[in-house]
């Protein structure tokens, strides 16, 4: 055995440079599940922002629901909600994972698919409830 | 075991734990509270909608959501920070980009932490 001085800070080489290679569905799911759940924590904010308001008095209860019956705030709520169901589909395929079912190459594209079906669905659902 | 300074809870185990808990938390606050507004629709007054959050089970459960948020966040961040602000994908400035991005995300998580508590316990 040859003694190596390579420390962790050296440049160590990468086996898997996903810039080179053609993408599974699951690649995209994950990284839209990473997307969208950066996204949420801006969204985050607007939720915030609607619970607070319309807890505060009367008033702001009205106020809150005047912004909801604005085309801008209908449009950041609907993208709120449709990031939301993305991430929790991803996020309960993962937990299904996690049991052992679906992990094999063939399960996950399954898997992939039915995130974005189920995506698909709540973009539908969630659109008809806020517009 | 390598101790991450930076993470949630030290360990890769942890928060791999964290992480599922709190999405649980989370899906089924949103589900509670999604099926609330859609029964009551937009006859909801404000008397009815102050009074479900009045009630202790919902401060209980609404604060478990924004202790959950903070830390599916952190998490979630620390993770998406660690694997591309990097010095192999970012060049020397790698380690000074995540730790100034995790230091705004901690700001940031930090104040929907104290928000959300205010609005739940004020």
């Amino acid at each position: 055995m040859t003694k190596s001085v390579a420390t962790v800070n050296d440049k160590r080489p990468v086996n898997l440079d996903i810039g080179t290679i053609a993408l599974p569905i699951t690649a995209y799911t994950s990284i839209l599940h990473r997307v969208s759940g950066v996204f949420l924590v801006a969204g985050m904010a607007v939720l915030f922002w609607l619970l607070g308001t319309s807890l505060s008095g009367a008033e702001g209860f009205e106020q809150a629901k005047a912004c909801l019956d604005s085309f801008w705030g209908k449009l950041a709520v609907w993208a709120v909600l449709v990031g939301l169901s993305y991430h929790a589909a991803a996020g309960v395929k993962h937990l299904i994972m996690d049991a052992g079912i679906g992990e094999t190459m063939k399960g996950g594209e399954t898997g992939a698919k039915l995130v974005f079906a189920v995506t698909a669905v709540m973009v539908l659902l969630t659109g008809l409830w806020v517009w | 075991m390598v101790k991450a300074v930076t993470s949630f809870g030290g360990s890769g185990l942890s928060d791999w734990l964290v992480q599922r808990v709190s999405g649980v938390v989370l899906l089924a606050y949103f589900l509670v509270v999604g099926s609330f507004l859609v029964c009551n629709g937009a006859e909801l007054t404000y008397e009815q909608w102050s009074a479900y959050f009045d009630s202790t089970f919902m401060r209980v459960f609404s604060t478990a959501a924004v202790l959950s948020v903070v830390a599916h966040s952190w998490i979630g961040l620390w993770s998406v920070s660690t694997d591309y602000l990097t010095e192999r994908m970012m060049g020397g400035k790698g380690t000074v980009l995540r730790l100034a991005f995790q230091a705004a995300s901690a700001v940031v998580l930090f104040t929907y932490l104290v928000w959300g508590i205010q609005i739940l316990w004020s």
